[in-house]
């Protein structure tokens, strides 16, 4: 018995002392404590119970979110900020389904997210049950992997491959399906390491050949350019990003979700690249004659039209991810591993290159082209943005719902630490920020003295704006940007510049005045409507640190996002302003 | 079935997977999602019981075949997947066809079945069952002589492949 003891073995140590065994429940909070949980976002629900009863002897904490949804973008947004993995532990069924979207966000963005979802009892299962919903079957398509347990005894390994499968790799969404009669039947295996996925390879470091050709063809670039994307934050390569873009005297451009890997404001640094992005990141990407990406995967609103992108130039593609290989661009190299541990492979091998007139090019280019916006008219929406960036002098988490507020925040936020900037890339999900951002808080709120910043549209806020609630009771230092400009500003732009002008529901009629919705929240909440005022009321606001404090800026109605390249065209087509008369529809997608 | 393009080959995978519910479905919907229809699909087992080894024919574009063959591989549990479209393997399928004809058309039949080394594994006065194995060539040029018999019901397998010699496939 000793023997077992000293293995810290605290499941057998508990049924050795208590002397019956433990429930599937009791287990798996032991597991996620094993896993360095601190913090679970959820809503309870019959199916459930058994997990929240066992949560009440157990000493980690559980964030009651107003809707599954709120809850697992919370956990995305803890992820994001933190590193670690999220978890969301929600009932069966309806439960489960609000998930879904959530599930789907953290995939798109490779977010590291544990969801337990309550389920029908085992012979149950396939009859309909109440709140009985084939979750696992519904997410398939959805997640990383999930696991449905059958047996109170697998919950030991199954809860350790999960987190072990969320975190590694390219990370992702895992999502387990717990029905009550595993929770609440005993679980008499004790925990162990060992992991059973011979099928799941990480890759580590890259083919040391296909380093060396990365190396020689960055030898003969004369406009290198490299293009830096998510991946480089999840795999904290940000230190070896620089370095590297300061060997090879290399400018840099980012996008939506690289953000924040390479510091902005750092003179190499040419913003953000993609739909949006800065009209001298496009310039440089359509000069340059090698673009090595780092942990990006050449979404379709950075590459436009692929047959154009980057023609004639090299691709080094530096990815994770085997099957990124070749999936939208042929690379001449492909680094297949982690970024960091390449970047230390690729290091020694490059030298500094002759590249003095293509940075002073680009540098011009930063000067000529420069991100502005007019100042006439009513409150616009950057300048709100640009004031935030000035009196936080860049030292904030900034979290974004989706739209043109997104895309500005993008533009005027000058992001110089990863994990600083959070938002929706790939699913674009409109009702992310705000939880999102309560994630972040409750998840750095012990060790940054940051302020976290929201912000949200008029519309994108409303889809999770209960969770006001969720940030009031734990009084979470948050400042909700509620940038209304009374329309889905972003789907009306694309009608005014592709459409003729034919809105079609977009308008907001009928939004609530959204500072006395926040006072019914007991939060304190502020009102912008000249830009003469912003800074001073903005200072109140990130002054103000008693919880959470709302921002309505009634900002101009019909502004619209530049520079902009239409789906699915060429790089060139890119406008820096409002074209005269009526544009093609676009051939993109989305 | 899938329509195919012009433009499209058939390719023949072998996967070998763990044995874990909804491994089936993670695969299907890699090659729905794409929009691919799978030809045939065989699931067997293995010397290992843990794991399972599924033989797919596809039809389609060569090069979303390639991506779709790294998005296998991505699955935790698919412990590999190749594409052995032209290497060096031995490839079988098996039919049984059942065939309604009289006691005098029996003799040319059971020629063509001589021919083909196919069997008769059951018969009656007025049908029979024809076995027939081989690759999906031999077994549509059977079937194509057969059809001038009444042929009444048709079922075949998929393709089952194995590398040549000592290498695993």
């Amino acid at each position: 018995m000793l023997y077992f003891l000293q293995k810290n073995d605290s499941n057998l140590l508990r049924t050795l002392m208590t002397n019956h065994a433990l429930s599937g429940a009791q287990v798996i909070l032991d597991c996620l404590k094993r896993e360095g949980v601190d913090t679970i976002f959820g809503y309870p629900g019959g199916s459930a119970i058994p997990l929240f009863d066992a949560l009440l002897d157990s000493n980690i904490k559980m964030v009651l979110s107003r809707h599954e949804q709120g809850a697992t973008h919370m956990a995305d947004g803890y992820a994001r900020a933190t590193g670690k993995v999220g978890v969301v532990l929600v009932t069966s069924g309806p439960g489960a389904t609000n998930t879904f979207t959530g599930i789907y966000t953290a995939l798109m963005d490779s977010s590291p997210i544990v969801v337990l979802a309550a389920q029908t009892t085992t012979p149950n299962l396939g009859k309909d049950a109440f709140q009985e919903c084939d979750t696992s079957g519904m997410t398939f398509a959805a997640v990383k992997h999930s696991f449905l347990v059958k047996n109170p005894n697998d919950l030991p390994r199954i809860v350790k491959e999960a987190f072990h499968i969320a975190r590694s790799g390219r990370p992702g969404p895992v999502l387990i399906d717990l029905p009550k009669d595993v929770t609440a039947g005993n679980c008499t295996a004790s925990f162990s390491d060992e992991i059973d996925l011979p099928g799941y390879k990480i890759p580590t470091y890259a083919d040391p050949a296909a380093v060396e050709k990365a190396a020689a063809l960055l030898k003969k670039a004369t406009k290198p350019l490299l293009l830096v994307g998510h991946g480089a934050i999840i795999s904290n390569a940000s230190r070896q990003v620089k370095e590297l873009a300061e060997k090879l005297n290399a400018p840099v451009v980012e996008t939506l979700l690289g953000l924040g890997a390479f510091p902005e404001t750092h003179p190499l640094s040419l913003g953000m690249l993609g739909m949006h992005g800065t009209a001298y990141a496009h310039k440089a990407v359509l000069e340059c004659d090698l673009i090595m990406s780092i942990g990006s995967r050449w979404d379709d609103r950075i590459v436009g039209k692929i047959e154009e992108f980057c023609k004639g130039a090299t691709i080094i593609h530096v990815d994770i991810d085997p099957a990124e290989e070749g999936k939208i661009l042929q690379p001449d190299a492909f680094l297949c591993g982690d970024a960091k541990l390449v970047l230390e492979q690729l290091l020694p091998l490059v030298s500094r290159l002759d590249t003095d007139d293509w940075v002073k090019t680009c540098q011009t280019y930063k000067k000529r082209y420069p991100l502005t916006y007019p100042k006439q008219g009513g409150l616009r929406m950057q300048h709100i943005i640009s004031t935030v960036y000035e009196l936080t002098k860049g030292k904030a988490i900034v979290t974004t719902d989706v739209g043109q507020h997104q895309m500005w925040v993008a533009q005027f936020f000058k992001a110089d630490y990863p994990r600083q900037f959070i938002s929706s890339g790939g699913a674009g999900t409109m009702g992310f920020g705000f939880p999102s951002a309560i994630g972040a808080a409750i998840g750095i709120s012990s060790e940054l003295k940051w302020p976290i910043c929201c912000f949200a549209g008029d519309g994108g806020f409303q889809m999770t704006e209960f969770e006001l609630s969720t940030a009031a009771i734990h009084k979470l230092p948050i400042k909700i940007f509620v940038m209304d400009n009374k329309y889905l500003g972003m789907v009306r732009q694309w009608q005014d510049m592709f459409y003729g002008k034919r809105y079609s529901s977009v308008s907001m009629e009928g939004n609530p005045d959204f500072v006395k919705l926040a006072e019914a929240y007991d939060i304190k909440a502020f009102r912008i409507k000249r830009s003469a005022d912003a800074e001073r009321v903005i200072q109140k606001a990130l002054d103000y640190n008693e919880g959470p404090v709302l921002i309505h800026c009634e900002c101009e109605e019909e502004d619209n996002v530049f520079p902009m390249i239409p789906a699915g065209a060429p790089l060139t087509a890119m406008m820096t302003e409002p074209p005269k008369g009526q544009l093609e529809k676009p051939t993109g997608s989305t | 079935m899938a329509t195919f393009d012009r433009n499209t080959s058939a390719h023949c995978l072998s996967l070998l997977v763990a044995n874990r519910p909804g491994v089936l479905v993670r695969i299907a919907l890699v090659f729905s999602r794409r929009g691919y229809n799978l030809d045939s699909l065989v699931v067997s087992p293995t010397l290992n019981p843990d794991f399972s080894r599924m033989n797919i024919v596809a039809h389609g574009n060569p090069e979303i075949l390639v991506q779709i063959i790294k998005q296998l591989e991505k699955l935790v549990d698919v412990i590999q997947a190749k594409d052995h479209t032209g290497s060096n393997t031995v490839e079988k399928e098996l039919a049984l066809i059942k065939v309604r004809c009289k006691p005098e058309q029996r003799t040319e039949i059971l020629q063509l079945c001589d021919h083909f080394k196919a069997v008769t594994i059951d018969m009656t006065d007025t049908s029979m069952i024809i076995q027939i194995t081989g690759n999906t060539d031999k077994i549509d040029a059977m079937k194509h002589l057969l059809d001038k018999f009444e042929v009444v019901e048709y079922i075949r397998t998929g393709k089952v492949i194995m590398l040549r010699g000592e290498d695993i496939t």
